[in-house]
């Protein structure tokens, strides 16, 4: 053990093998103990990074220049053999998805028995025992017997504390976290973020914390280093760079969760206020969507029950709740895809049939669905021209010069260059893709517009573009916007009202500004509370709350 | 890292024969030269298909590059013609094998419910017999004339396909494109060919390649059993079976029929690794 930081990168640069840059002259220290967070938007460099601390790059690209010392020791002259006995001893790596990292085909136990054991560092009864003692501080059910489940039979959230512990089974003394909370949703991410931090600070392991998600990092980070296109923007005290950011991109990034979250109420009013005033003049428009005593079963499980509301023409309703609330097959059900749920859904009046297939083409045209995945959503072997401009060509039978006219019209309208439409999916970014998604659904003229999560996947600045695209679009079209979302940011910035969902139960539904405020139900308070806020310390404060139950 | 990876000169010529190198090691130079030969026979062998030239296994000599056969017939002229039928017989099968075996595949993947559930089961009764019993079975009964042939393979061989293509097509009606053709009111032939086709293009494409091997071994050892392409015709199974005594008197005559055999299955094989490893590159 030598004295000075546990992990320095020196002017790291790493290039693809089409030559280009992905990582440009990185420079950053870590201390031991010390907790450093990496942010920036996708494409920003922050994974090739971490990765990089493990002496580790992606299939086709390489370091080009550069130094990665840990602990004394230069990564870049270690051999293979070197570099081996390193990972997971000395060098942990917990990956964004813990479904995908762990084999589906062995039992968790023996897969966070593995490392410890290979590394000859304890036997196995002592690995298992250590690994036990990890589950109960993780706060994961039946400890003892929990590690006897299978991958699939845990739920997202218990598998990502799962990894951890897989990461920490040899006490390294560095843990690489790469966006470690981004697919739970925001309940989910308190826990685990709690459960990280306490296992970080218990073994004083230092750590590499990646996330795009600035408020996230806040919680747990004592530095920051911003990131953007592969180079350095800005680098400081968690402290100094919430407080005062220096470049505009920083700022920007502050600006998306502070804007919110960090908003007096009486802002946060003002601001879904104007948006409900914003609402058509008509005094009560004939709902044009309307959903009576919606109900959704898989075999014996009530997934939806007995859901009501109405959808005005040119309205925005957003539908929330934590993964599991229903809130997908309620979308589903309104577009016929979830087939035998009970209820009435009536498009303009007309009542639906069911199941999509009894929907005739124009009932099928008015209401169209806009997925959350943008990348399954497309068909990567079809060109965009293609996508886009099926349902105009299939509902309106346009063809030749009419049609690529009027794909060049749709892409323009989506904000995207008409060019991209010789090309594939593959070779669009992601919030790209969910533009072709909304410009294809666009292409059918409809009057309802079903987006389930469309800004999920997406980073918070790309995901803003989209929400300021759809705003923009609902005023020159006049549509109505069913949206299926998670994020109550989300909610306040494009929702006129908000229907929440817990349990497959409607605990709330009014105009959003309303329904926040009061906070009637207490899971709308549990859910407004989850939010990250832009500031230290929010956690510990939250976890407090909520662990005192005469608050909840 | 970088100046150990900049070609010096003297490297450059090892590098075009390692090119090379793996351009006949792809199978492809292999199978090009057995399809040529199946094209040209009747023009390029040396004698008639069934002509009688010398004794009974004469050794390999000047007039005949590779000798005679149990009935004194060039060995090198009935390889050529035996390529020929042999290759015909089974390409056929293997397109009839693909056209239904994908069609009924895809239709039962993306219809779903009872029409899979029908289809499914009924292919796997046929599954459960060995293809050799079912073979020979249709083939006694209605003789083994060339269309009876190839649609008794094919339609063998398609239940094979019927399990690819299905598996395949099941991972891909599951996508959200799939569901957005569906929610446009898109028929089963548009879902089909536009939306899970060009998808399933590549696992099925190597599927070919393997399929057509076995199909060609099949029609081999029918063909060695019999029942097969008849005789006078060459093919090359019936010729390890005409020639399988020759061994007992220390003679090479069924070696090379078989080393034929050996050769088209490796080289197509060799030729869908090859596929498979293009594909799998980003």
């Amino acid at each position: 053990m030598t004295a000075g930081p546990l992990l320095s990168i020196e002017g790291l640069c790493v290039h693809s093998a089409t030559g280009v840059a992905i990582v440009e002259a990185i420079s950053l220290e870590l201390a031991r103990g010390e907790v450093l967070g990496l942010i920036g938007e996708s494409g920003a460099g922050k994974s090739t990074i971490g990765l990089a601390a493990l002496g580790h790059v992606r299939g086709d690209c390489r370091i080009t220049a550069g130094r990665i010392v840990l602990d004394g020791m230069d990564l870049r002259l270690q051999s293979t053999e070197g570099l081996r006995r390193l990972r997971g001893r000395r060098v942990a790596y917990v990956a964004q998805s813990a479904a995908a990292a762990f084999n589906p085909a062995l039992r968790l136990i023996d897969q966070i028995c593995e490392g410890p054991v290979r590394h000859g560092l304890m036997s196995r009864r002592e690995a298992e025992a250590r690994t036990i003692d990890n589950f109960r501080v993780l706060g994961l059910p039946d400890p003892a017997h929990f590690g006897r489940r299978y991958a699939h039979q845990v739920s997202g959230g218990q598998l990502q504390r799962a990894m951890a512990v897989m990461a920490m089974s040899c006490g390294p003394d560095l843990l690489v976290l790469d966006e470690p909370t981004t697919a739970l949703d925001v309940t989910t991410q308190i826990d685990v973020l709690a459960h990280l931090k306490k296992l970080i600070a218990g073994a004083g392991t230092a750590a590499l914390y990646i996330s795009h998600d600035l408020a996230v990092v806040a919680q747990i980070a004592d530095r920051l280093l911003v990131l953007r296109h592969g180079r350095l923007v800005e680098t400081g005290p968690t402290e100094e760079i919430l407080a005062r950011p220096q470049t505009a991109y920083a700022r920007a990034l502050v600006a998306e969760r502070t804007g919110v979250a960090l908003a007096q109420p009486a802002q946060t009013d003002a601001a879904s206020a104007s948006r409900e005033a914003s609402r058509p003049a008509t005094a009560v428009p004939a709902a044009i969507l309307d959903v009576q005593g919606l109900a959704v079963r898989y075999g014996r499980q009530d997934a939806l029950s007995d859901a009501s509301f109405a959808l005005a023409p040119g309205e925005t309703l957003a539908v929330i709740g934590e993964s599991g609330s229903g809130k997908t097959s309620l979308a589903y059900a309104v577009c016929g895809l979830v087939p035998g749920h009970a209820g009435r859904v009536s498009l303009g009046g007309t009542p639906l049939a069911p199941g999509y297939a009894d929907r005739n083409r124009d009932q099928l045209r008015r209401l169209q669905l806009v997925f959350q995945l943008p990348d399954v959503a497309l068909n990567p072997r079809q060109r965009i021209g293609s996508l886009v401009g099926r349902p105009a060509q299939f509902y309106f039978g346009m063809r030749g010069a009419a049609l690529a006219q009027r794909v060049a019209e749709l892409l323009g309208l989506v904000g995207l260059d008409p060019a991209l439409a010789a090309r594939r999916p593959g070779e669009l970014s992601g919030g790209q893709k969910q533009r072709v998604c909304i410009a294809r659904a666009l292409a059918a003229e409809p009057d309802v517009l079903v987006c389930d999560e469309v800004t999920a996947a997406l980073d918070p600045l790309i995901a803003e573009q989209i929400l300021q695209l759809q705003r923009r679009l609902q005023e020159q079209l006049g549509l109505a916007y069913l949206f299926i979302t998670h994020d109550l940011a989300t909610v306040r910035r494009i929702a006129h009202r908000v229907l929440v969902l817990w349990r497959g139960r409607v605990v709330a539904l009014g105009p959003t500004g309303h329904v926040l405020r009061e906070r009637e139900h207490p899971y709308v308070r549990q859910l407004c509370a989850s939010e990250p806020k832009m500031r230290r310390g929010w956690l510990e404060e939250t976890l407090a709350r909520r662990a005192d139950p005469s608050t909840v | 890292m970088s100046a150990a990876r900049g070609p010096s000169p003297e490297s450059r010529p090892s590098g075009a024969s390692r090119g090379w190198l793996r351009f006949a090691a792809s199978g492809a130079p292999l199978v090009a030269l057995i399809l040529a030969a199946a094209a040209l026979a009747p023009w390029v062998a040396p004698y008639g298909e069934a002509q009688f030239v010398g004794g009974v296994w004469d050794p390999p000599n000047l007039q005949h590059w590779l000798g005679t056969d149990n009935l004194g017939r060039d060995m090198f002229t009935r390889l050529l013609f035996g390529a020929r039928n042999t290759v015909t017989l089974a390409a056929l099968a293997t397109v009839l094998a693909f056209g239904l075996g994908v069609t009924l595949g895809f239709c039962a993947a993306a219809v779903g419910g009872w029409v899979d559930a029908l289809v499914s089961r009924a292919i796997e009764i046929l599954l459960s017999v060995p293809v050799l019993i079912s073979a020979l079975m249709v083939l006694s009964v209605l003789g083994n004339s060339l269309p009876v042939l190839i649609a008794t393979i094919g339609l063998l061989e398609s239940t094979r396909v019927y399990t690819i293509a299905r598996a395949v097509a099941r991972g891909i009606v599951v996508r959200e494109f799939v569901a957005a053709a569906r929610l446009r009111g898109e028929g089963l032939a548009w879902v089909l060919v536009r939306e899970i086709l060009p998808n399933a293009l590549a696992p099925l494409a190597a599927e070919g390649g393997l399929r057509f091997s076995f199909i060609f071994l099949f029609v081999a050892s029918l063909s060695f059993l019999g029942l097969g392409i008849q005789p006078p015709a060459a093919d090359w199974g019936s010729m390890v079976r005409e020639n399988a005594q020759a061994i007992n008197f220390g003679l090479a005559a069924p070696l090379y029929p078989a080393t034929a055999i050996a050769l088209l299955t490796i080289g197509v094989n060799r030729l869908v690794d090859h596929y498979l490893a293009a594909e799998a590159r980003p």
